[in-house]
């Protein structure tokens, strides 16, 4: 099979790329080295739909943020994934934040986002009750918003694949090869052939570069760790906007959110660090955490939290985003060192690296049998999110909807069975547990888990020692040895 | 809607017991739904397959399988309904059940009566925010118990256990007895949580060395666990880690048995007053709620270490279910509070609610540290003793109880107090 495109990165960018170009004649592929889409950064971030004051003017990050901030809600809508408009306030303590608040003041208003502005101690408390009283002023961004980010790239893929697009799924790039203008691309035991190379490889994508043969390419990657917590619905009112300090050179800091599943997301810190597929937490980060926290609400209570982890983020020797088409190598677009606002510009940066392959000559025209959602026949949503009537209704109609197996979470076997059908059928106990939530509430899969795998066991026809927590090498169990 | 005398939410040891207690008091069987969200009834007690339940109770060691199959025998007996797969998804507080099943779907039921018998769940890694990485192969005691017991398969080979709570410890015997190697068992606290007979039998007797004042500092695996650092905590400095005794464990599995918590979201979701230190329902000598006509026992209420107990705690409720609901409770003339002194954590019940002519009442408390040789007191506000028993050892994981006579609570009652106490006094130093 020869694609019209290759992907190669199936987090937030690289899904929405290919999901735009399912809706043109093209063939599309993606090639992921994890086993499932956003398994990178796209899995683990702040979750924050930025409004995009914190670009400077005349940059990508600030044209892309902006817009992406607005097509982001527009695609969580078209595919029924939440998305909650909380907007933001980037807290000041005293006159000193002040000229800094006033900047992003400024940025804000020439990169063109509405409603800006810049309150005093009273308007903010009456928004965030919880807030430290020395919290003096907040540049408050009503467009701000929340989403889950695995959650819109994994209906982004669902949708891309329902159009047309292939997946390819533990496939490490780790060669490239040209012949006239078209492209091989291997992972050492399988060749992929494409005439146009898109490389949305992440925290990998500066070595991404190096294997499709750039020399003295001009970006190098910085893999940063930043550290979260996840504290339980319970205390998830606490914060009703995302409250941002007065950022640093660090970046954005430590942020106090609102998730919109319910809970509280807190973190994170920035660190170098030399292996990009470390995510492993400190004790020293997660105090840090917990310190930063509590200088935007001093009584959150961080004994609530339900689970920790960490996100490698890809930082470039550049300010900006680095999206265009390669000088040496025909055929090939780079979209390197795409950090935050990374996700809230994912949509726009589809976009934009969609026109980059149009002027490196790939003809596109309309699809007319396109089909705008997840599935052929619309858009799964999930049984808690119903309404009453619906959910009793959805019980009647099929009563695998009637049974609970993610009890914190309130997910039905009915839920989880659509997952293992779907358009990339949910075949390990993360992948249902991004799709669905089971497991990620406040037990953490202590009661669902073995529950979720026997079900993934019987009805792909595996014992319950062949299914995995995420990729190869994540056994759960082994058989017993007979005595 | 549905309207239906008395609902038990959960089908465990706790629901079983309240419902054949409720019968025995009177209440016809076909008045009474137990709710159990699992696909059979008995809960947790299904997947211990070990000795050790039912001494108190039936005066013969019984597995946990067995203990409940006597009850699931009693309610089926008695014609008592128990619908399966029923998860009930909120509750309110003038007791309107809503929940979910595949054979009758989505329902609310308006009951007379609400016994809530949920259980308690594990805490969790998260819980605990334990740093390194995030492998499979963690897991709470509870979960890899159910891996071996009801799926058969095996969840690790070379194990460290966090936590010496009972589950742990009986994890450490059944892993070792399945053919895998327990490297150590940890525990942060200087003495176990667990009861002592489970530390001889399940410890010393396989040879598993129980680290006491450590903890996990570091977990390490990509994909599934590699190992972990332990390290000894500092007793005089909020039992952080002590640098320079870490030890690294090379290992497939880390259990986790570090604590249980009553599940109480449908309680709070009611609006139902909580006991900060149990974290159940503040309950009366009835385990009747804040709630009028919402009652709570076993697991739910606060974390027994014998199941007997729940048997026990949860007759009181189903009776006093049943005589709310036939109408010949004894009016109630006023309450006293229970409050904890000296050495004591929580009390069960927290308050007392006093009839014209008040009946024996059992108070049941967990002491907050290990201490030897002491007196066991409850008195009233004023210093007037109503119980004072000597013992010579109390531990934070073996619950304790005493009696109140009634004779004691009529003179109360006729007194005015309105608080009593339950303290320890320590005979001599500890």
């Amino acid at each position: 099979m020869l694609y019209d495109v290759l992907i190669i990165g199936a987090g937030c960018t690289g899904v929405m790329t290919a999901r735009l170009l399912s809706a043109k004649n093209v063939k599309v592929a993606v090639a992921e080295a994890g086993p499932d889409v956003a398994t990178g950064a796209t899995a683990a971030n702040s979750a924050i739909v930025h409004a995009g004051y914190d670009a400077k003017p005349g940059t990508l990050k600030a044209q892309l943020n902006v817009r992406g901030n607005r097509l982001m809600k527009e695609l969580c809508a078209a595919l029924g994934v939440e998305c909650k408009n909380v907007g933001s306030h980037v807290i000041g303590f005293g006159e000193g934040d002040l000229p800094m608040l006033e900047e992003l003041l400024a940025r804000g208003r020439a990169n063109g986002i509405p409603d800006l502005e810049i309150i005093g101690q009273d308007r903010l408390r009456a928004m965030e009750p919880n807030v430290s009283p020395e919290a003096t002023h907040s540049l408050w961004a009503p467009t701000a918003a929340i989403t889950c980010p695995y959650g819109i790239t994994i209906a982004a893929a669902e949708n891309a694949v329902t159009n047309g697009v292939d997946f390819y799924f533990h496939f490490r790039v780790t060669d490239a090869s040209r012949a006239g203008d078209i492209h091989y691309i291997t992972n050492g035991t399988e060749t992929l052939a494409a005439r146009y190379v898109v490389n949305c490889a992440g925290v990998h994508s500066a070595e991404v570069a190096a294997i499709l043969g750039e020399n003295d390419f001009p970006i190098t990657i910085t893999p940063r760790r930043g550290e979260y917590f996840i504290l339980d619905k319970a205390v998830g009112g606490l914060a009703h906007s995302t409250l941002f300090v007065c950022p640093s050179d660090r970046g954005k800091g430590i942020l106090v959110s609102p998730t919109v599943d319910g809970n509280l997301i807190v973190g994170p810190n920035a660190y170098p660090i030399g292996d990009s597929d470390d995510r492993s937490t400190t004790a020293e980060g997660l105090a840090e955490i917990t310190a930063g926290a509590r200088r935007i609400m001093p009584d959150i209570p961080m004994n609530m939290a339900i689970t920790s982890f960490a996100g490698v983020r890809s930082t470039p020797n550049q300010y900006d985003f680095y999206l265009k088409a390669s000088d040496q190598i025909p055929g090939v677009i780079h979209a390197v060192g795409v950090e935050s606002p990374g996700f809230a510009s994912s949509p726009a940066t589809a976009e934009y690296l969609v026109g980059l392959l149009e002027e490196a000559g790939l003809a596109l025209t309309d699809k007319p049998d396109y089909i705008p959602t997840r599935r052929r026949d619309g858009n799964h949503i999930q049984w808690n999110r119903l309404s009453e009537k619906e959910k009793a209704a959805k019980c009647r109609e099929n009563p695998a909807y009637g049974k609970i197996v993610c009890r914190c979470e309130t997910v039905t076997e009915g839920d989880l069975l659509d997952m293992l059908d779907a358009p990339i059928p949910a075949v390990t106990i993360d992948m249902m547990k991004k799709r669905l939530r089971a497991g990620m509430g406040r037990c953490q899969g202590g009661f669902c888990s073995p529950r979720v795998a026997a079900l993934i066991a019987e009805r792909t026809g595996h014992g319950l020692d062949e299914i995995n927590k995420s990729g190869p090498g994540s056994w759960l169990v082994t058989k017993r040895e007979e005595a | 809607m549905a309207e239906h005398k008395l609902v038990i939410i959960g089908g465990g040891p706790a629901g079983l017991s309240a419902a054949v207690a409720a019968v025995d008091a009177g209440l016809a069987p076909e008045d009474i739904l137990v709710l159990e969200r699992d696909s059979e009834p008995g809960g947790i007690l299904n997947q211990c397959i070990h000795a050790g339940f039912g001494l108190h109770r039936f005066g013969e060691e019984l597995t946990g399988p067995e203990y409940s199959g006597r009850y699931i025998a009693m309610a089926r007996e008695r014609g008592i309904p128990i619908l399966c797969n029923a998860m009930v998804l909120s509750l309110t507080d003038d007791r309107r059940v809503t929940f979910v099943s595949p054979e009758t779907g989505y329902t609310t039921i308006q009951a007379e009566a609400v016994i809530l018998a949920m259980g308690c769940r594990e805490r969790t890694r998260g819980a605990l925010s334990i740093p390194g990485t995030r492998p499979s192969g963690v897991y709470t005691a509870g979960c890899a118990q159910r891996y071996i017991n009801i799926e058969g398969y095996m969840p690790g080979h070379r194990v460290v256990i966090l936590g010496s709570g009972d589950i742990g410890l009986i994890m450490a015997r059944r892993m070792t007895l399945e053919g895998a190697k327990v490297l150590a068992v940890c525990e942060i606290m200087p003495y176990s949580g667990g009861l002592a007979r489970n530390i001889v039998q399940c410890l010393d007797d396989f040879g598993i060395p129980l680290k006491l004042s450590h903890t996990v500092v570091q977990i390490h695996g990509r994909d599934r666990v590699e190992g972990v650092t332990v390290a000894a905590v500092d007793e005089a400095n909020g039992r952080r880690p002590i640098p320079g005794t870490e030890e690294y464990f090379a290992c497939d599995t880390l259990l986790l048995s570090v604590g249980l918590i009553p599940e109480n979201e449908l309680t709070r979701g009611a609006g139902i007053d909580l006991d900060r230190m149990t974290n159940g329902a503040s309950v009366n000598q009835f385990r009747e709620t804040s709630a009028p006509g919402v009652y709570a026992c076993g697991n739910v209420l606060h974390v027994h270490d014998l199941v007997d107990y729940v048997s026990e705690e949860a007759d009181t409720a189903g009776r006093a279910a049943a005589a709310r609901i036939l109408g010949n409770a004894a009016p109630v003339v006023r309450s006293v509070k229970l409050t904890t002194g000296h050495g004591v954590r929580y009390t069960v019940p927290e308050r007392i609610d006093l009839a014209e002519e008040p009946e024996d009442v059992r108070i049941f408390f967990r002491v907050s540290d290990v201490y030897k040789k002491v007196r066991l007191v409850i008195e009233t506000g004023t210093g007037e003793i109503l119980v004072n028993r000597a013992k010579s050892a109390v531990a934070p994981g073996e619950m304790e109880s005493l009696t109140i006579p009634a004779s004691k609570l009529a003179q109360v009652l006729r007194s005015g107090e309105e608080e009593i106490l339950v303290k320890l006094t320590e005979t001599e130093g500890r």
